[in-house]
């Protein structure tokens, strides 16, 4: 959207992508894509695509097998539903228990378009400011459809005992999140994502207690396996014993997360990772929008070298927290000095930065701007803590409604702050920093959530579909439920009707045998390098390059910097990599070997994928295009598509596919929030 | 302010279920006291392996005390010697230079070994899908301002539901009960109008499968709700007990 002003003088990477990327065959007639995307008027889109899909019949059901791997908000009430409706379902996830997935730590909310407080909303603003928020990068129908069914999400989950938060009169509260002027948000207390899990837990339970579903814990997918171009099963590691083990089944359908952790440090668990999206590339799925990587503002920042994760600090507490810095460099550099506190600090000379540059919506822009904020108040020295942090203050809310009311809304995320940074909030403000929370790209998937592989699906934060260049706040439990418990259990059915003469599959069949062999070979692989690193310090090398050159700010020079750094983890990565133990045996150092080898896979292409956007949009923000005020210089003329990454062989460049999208109801216009 | 210490190790070493375990000593230097005890324990575990010896198992997952992941028997107290937090939460600024810290597995019969302080809670999912649940298929539930309902039983209820099922109340308790547990998914429903339909029978199958599995008796030493991660009151109990004889009176 710059102006071609702006535009002058710009470096255009094309010519270098080309060394990387095929980047010229997205205009051939075999890499153009379809993303089915039904006829009509965008809000009849859905109504129409149900009223004529196909059904499979209950008695059909029973004969056919669906693999759903993860058990997040979208796995489990994909799971759970679809056992409802009587398809055998297996199930699995890496932790001890389906209620670990990493869902659980969400904290915020969830959004709806119930308007209950009567502020203006509807579906069609909802999906507005979800198109807005993600910078004109997401697919109108598919974001639409996430609108539409959210409403359902808040009654099925009341239905299920969800304690969401309350009002006096008995009625559901809300609150407000970035990037929306009305009150949407659903939340229980800080641990909104825990009972939603814990909801979609319950209702996988009652499934499995009925024998319609079979949960396999501690086992982690390391292949799908492909029989006559369809995903028909998966390749296991059991965590406990190393064993490998087959699963076969008429469909697969991956919920397993994002893959924030290549960049090392984040706010996702241990354990998550991108390995089942790396392995359906492999297999031909595309993977989309990765330079699309949600930096996220309110995190604590880091405190050294050994630290293993980041602690976010969720995106409510921006209803009534004031974000500020120093106003004078001396009082910044005082406060790292230790010889001022931020407390020393006069109102008049406290930069409110947000509230300053984007008054209309203030602390409560959103993430990828209120990071970006962030950053280039510290780089420009204005940092507090190590440099590399900015306040939250409650000091004017607890003014205002008093300590017990700030208490009540936030208390449980003032303890975790105090727990970890020894500082109380209640006193003085809280210090925090951007950090890696949540992955916007990912599998390639078409309006029915299937990927370029047919039979396999991917739910949740696993695909690209519905949060472009930038993810709302609040709207990634919104997403992972309506894929799990509205949409993939009617878009499977239309994949279905055609295989209920499909008999049983057996783990017998050649491919098996084959995606087998080649997981042993790969773990044997790893095993024996034998060299001198642990797949942490590989991968902490990993994330230090991910972070400089492919985080808040990228440039040219930053992204080819990068996929030579990368290339050379790699070659740490194959020639000095040291896994200790046995493969046929518990091996966590293995199982992390494994994710590290995928990672090493992602952060390249996330590199590529950001090179190839000669634009900045949402979180992606290439710092040769900026506009004179600092804002990100978009580019529809060139960029307003999906970029797909089609996998050719772990040496040769990817290619290049282009999903145009087009925006048939609303009008596309620059990001405002200032006014 | 931020400093280092240095602490000795007593951790509990053992292959697998059936196999014998013994305390292995071990000894991590300058460790930063802002770091957490799980990085501890990732320090220890990249000394391990660069001696190319096998790193100490334990669970982790998501390192902010919500997912219920990690365990940990410190100093004789689940979860560390500070109350309501999760192991994943404890800081090395709660430990002095050159203390010596004893690190054991949950111990407890429905929960066996799987290696070193790795414990199987399986037991735990199976309790819940004897019951833990409102029977209700995804589709058609009425609009959810339909059904008001106070804030004060709505704060009870989260406050019940708010368990982490991480199983520390079991680890606490000389019985091995797994009541506060139980309680607190039957505590949820017993409370909220959506739970009422099935109330009775969740309580008897709930209780049916915790005894059934191997969960020791309850004789309200209130050892589970003092060591709680998540401060789940004691009053669960007494709640779930009730429900349990009302059950059996409809019976």
């Amino acid at each position: 959207m710059a102006d071609n002003k702006n535009l002058e003088g710009m470096i255009d990477s094309t010519p270098i992508m080309k060394d990387y990327a095929d980047i010229e065959s997205s205009k051939l007639p075999e890499y153009q894509i379809d993303s089915k995307i039904p006829e009509g008027p965008l809000a009849q889109k859905w109504t129409n695509y149900k009223a004529h899909q196909k059904l499979v019949n209950p008695a059909n059901k029973r004969n056919l097998d669906v693999i759903v791997v993860g058990t997040g908000l979208a796995g489990a009430s994909a799971a759970s539903t679809l056992g409802e409706l009587g398809f055998n379902v297996l199930n699995f996830c890496i932790q001890d228990s389906p209620r670990r997935a990493h869902s659980i730590a969400a904290q915020g909310g969830i959004n709806a378009a119930k308007d209950y407080q009567n502020d203006g909303d509807s579906v069609y603003r909802l999906f507005y400011d979800t198109i807005k928020g993600g910078d004109f990068r997401s697919r109108e129908a598919n974001v639409y459809r996430l609108a539409e069914v959210s409403n359902n999400i808040i009654d099925q989950c009341v239905a299920q005992g969800v304690p969401f938060a309350r009002e006096y009169g008995g009625l559901l509260a809300n609150r407000s999140f970035g990037g929306a002027q009305v009150s949407r948000t659903f939340y229980a207390k800080g641990q909104t994502g825990q009972q939603l899990l814990l909801g979609a837990y319950a209702s996988l339970n009652r499934q499995i207690k009925k024998g319609t579903v079979k949960s396999f814990n501690r086992r982690e997918m390391l292949d799908v396996v492909i029989i006559d171009g369809r995903a028909r099963g998966i390749i296991v590691r059991n965590l406990v014993t190393g064993e490998i083990e087959r699963y076969a089944a008429h469909a697969v359908v991956l919920a397993t997360g994002g893959y924030g952790r290549a960049f090392f440090l984040s706010t996702n668990a241990m354990g998550c990772n991108g390995s089942a999206a790396v392995q359906a590339f492999k297999k031909g799925a595309y993977l989309a929008n990765l330079a699309f990587t949600q930096i996220h503002p309110t995190c604590i920042p880091v405190h050294g070298e050994d630290q293993s994760k980041l602690t976010l600090m969720s995106e409510s507490l921006r209803n009534d927290g004031r974000i500020w810095v120093p106003k004078k460099k001396e009082d910044a550099e005082a406060i790292r000095a230790g010889k001022k506190k931020p407390t020393d600090i006069p109102d008049e000379d406290r930069d409110f930065y947000l509230e300053r540059r984007y008054p209309a919506f203030g602390n409560l822009c959103p993430r990828d701007i209120a990071s970006r904020a962030a950053k280039e108040r510290c780089d420009a020295g204005f940092g507090v803590g190590t440099g590399n942090a900015v306040y939250l203050d409650f000091k004017y809310a607890i003014n205002r409604l008093g300590e017990d009311v700030v208490r009540d809304r936030y208390g449980n995320l003032f303890d975790m702050y105090q727990m970890i940074s020894d500082d109380n909030p209640y006193e003085t403000p809280m210090m925090i920093f951007p950090a890696s929370h949540y992955t916007m790209g990912g599998i390639w998937v078409d309006y029915e959530l299937q990927t370029s592989i047919k039979g396999l699906f991917a739910i949740g934060e696993c695909n690209f579909s519905d949060h472009g260049a930038n993810r709302l706040g609040a709207s990634a439990l919104m997403q992972g439920l309506a894929d799990g418990y509205f949409v993939i259990p009617y878009t499977m059915q239309n994949y279905l009707s055609d295989q209920i003469k499909v008999p049983h599959f057996t783990t017998d069949a050649k491919e098996f045998d084959e995606a087998e062999k080649a997981v042993r070979a790969r773990i044997e692989k790893l095993m024996n390098i034998k060299g001198t690193k642990s797949p942490d310090q590989i991968h902490k090398r990993l994330g230090h390059v991910m972070w400089d050159l492919v985080g808040m700010g990228r440039t040219l020079q930053s992204l080819v910097k990068a996929l030579d750094e990368i290339e050379e983890v790699r070659k740490e990565f194959y020639t000095d990599l040291r896994v200790v133990g046995r493969a046929d045996d518990l091996n966590t150092e293995l199982e992390k070997a494994l994710r590290l080898e995928d990672f090493l896979v992602i952060a390249k292409m996330m590199a590529i994928d950001a090179l190839n956007r000669n634009e900045s949009c949402g979180a992606h923000f290439r710092e040769e295009y900026q506009l004179a005020d600092g804002e990100a210089a978009r580019n529809d003329k060139d960029y307003m598509y999906v970029s797909c990454w089609k996998y050719t062989g772990d040496n040769e460049k990817p290619v290049l596919l282009k999903e145009p999208l087009n925006y048939t109801e609303i009008k596309v216009q620059t990001r405002n929030y200032k006014s | 302010m931020e400093h280092t210490i240095n602490v000795n190790l007593k951790i509990w070493r053992q292959r697998g279920p059936k196999e014998p375990g013994s305390f292995q000593t071990y000894r991590v230097e300058n460790v930063s006291t802002g770091s957490s005890f799980l990085e501890m324990l990732d320090m220890l575990n990249q000394q391990l392996v660069d001696r190319n010896e096998e790193p100490v198992v334990f669970d982790s997952d998501c390192r902010e005390g919500i997912c219920g992941m990690c365990s940990l028997y410190i100093n004789g107290h689940p979860h560390g010697p500070v109350q309501g937090i999760t192991t994943c939460q404890l800081h090395m600024r709660k430990f002095n230079n050159e203390d010596t810290i004893t690190i054991e597995p949950w111990r407890s019969a429905a929960f066996p070994v799987i290696r070193d302080l790795m414990v199987n809670r399986n037991a735990f999912d199976q309790i819940q899908q004897a019951g833990g649940y409102v029977s209700f298929n995804c589709g058609g539930a009425p609009d959810a301002n339909n059904l008001p309902i106070s804030k004060e039983v709505a704060d009870v209820a989260m406050d019940s539901a708010t368990c982490i099922g991480c199983g520390a109340c079991v680890a606490a308790c000389k019985n091995g009960s797994a009541m506060l547990f139980v309680s607190a998914k039957v505590s949820q429903f017993a409370l909220l109008p959506q739970g009422q339909v099935e109330r009775a029978r969740r309580a008897r199958a709930m209780v049916r499968k915790m005894d059934e599995l191997g969960f020791g008796n309850c004789t309200n030493t209130g050892a589970c709700a003092a060591e709680c991660p998540k401060n789940i009151p004691l009053s669960n109990i007494a709640r779930l007990n009730r429900e349990f004889v009302k059950a059996k009176f409809a019976d």
